[in-house]
């Protein structure tokens, strides 16, 4: 089960009223190297990996949903307030065609997120392996966004952002160096 | 006549201008389980105009609304 607490992870400030911003975010909303993706990734894969490492996942699939929330955070300030007009013109109209002033996990092409974005091989070097590209491909992905954001206070949340997916890179790693751990031991059970 | 609003949060941190109601639609088939008979109906020149003969069942959506 989940505790949760009522506030964000770390503080979202939107300082431009710029919609168009909000279509760019959502490549980390509903996009395939997405938040959504990462926690639903993790949340399933860590049934069957070995138990000193579900741990990691468990803990890194729960962040990701904070991560979620702030990125819905940005997405619902951007466009809460903007007519239809404004959305059209900021490239949402399709988006608002579909799905009015709601927000839905779909990515910065509004393509529907899909659970073939993942994969849970049952193969622990296989799933953590896909793990690792997963944050390098996030890390990218915010790169990305905040070359194209003029927002300096969206952008030291993206910075916020980006370096958790370095960390949790490093964790995945480090999960990968405990099982070669593993090798040749002669365990007595 | 159908239609429900409500006051969304504002925070002073917003950074566009607040929309500070926002309004849905409460479309007239949900206030009627089964259709009552002899409901008032219009001429049928006026119900190819608003697309049904009984008005009751007419909710008359205008983008000037400002519903979304």
């Amino acid at each position: 089960m989940w505790v949760y607490e009522k506030k964000l992870l770390y503080p979202v400030e939107v300082g431009e009223c710029n919609p168009k911003l909000a279509r760019y975010l959502m490549e980390q909303y509903g996009g395939a190297d997405g938040e959504l993706a990462a926690a639903l990734r993790y949340m399933n894969q860590r049934y069957t990996v070995p138990t000193k490492v579900i741990g990691v996942l468990n803990d890194i699939a729960t962040e990701e949903f904070s991560h979620l929330e702030m990125l819905a955070t940005m997405i619902y300030k951007l466009t809460k307030d903007a007519t239809p007009e404004q959305l059209v013109e900021a490239g949402l109209g399709a988006h608002f065609a579909n799905h009015g002033h709601s927000l839905f996990y779909e990515n910065a092409a509004g393509v529907p997120w899909t659970a073939s974005y993942i994969q849970s091989k049952g193969d622990p070097i296989a799933d953590l392996y896909e793990d690792i590209a997963a944050e390098e491909k996030a890390r990218a992905t915010y790169q990305w966004l905040i070359d194209i954001s003029d927002d300096v206070l969206i952008n030291d949340s993206l910075r916020f952002l980006r370096e958790r997916e370095n960390i949790h890179s490093l964790r995945f790693r480090e999960s990968v160096e405990i099982l070669k751990d593993e090798r040749d031991r002669k365990k007595i059970f | 006549m159908y239609r429900g609003s409500y006051r969304p949060y504002v925070s002073p941190l917003d950074p566009c201008p607040p929309m500070r109601v926002k309004k849905f639609v409460l479309p007239p088939p949900i206030f009627m389980d089964f259709q009552p008979p002899d409901l008032e109906q219009v001429s049928p020149r006026e119900a190819l105009m608003i697309g049904t003969l009984w008005p009751l069942l007419a909710d008359e959506f205008y983008r000037e609304e400002g519903i979304s």
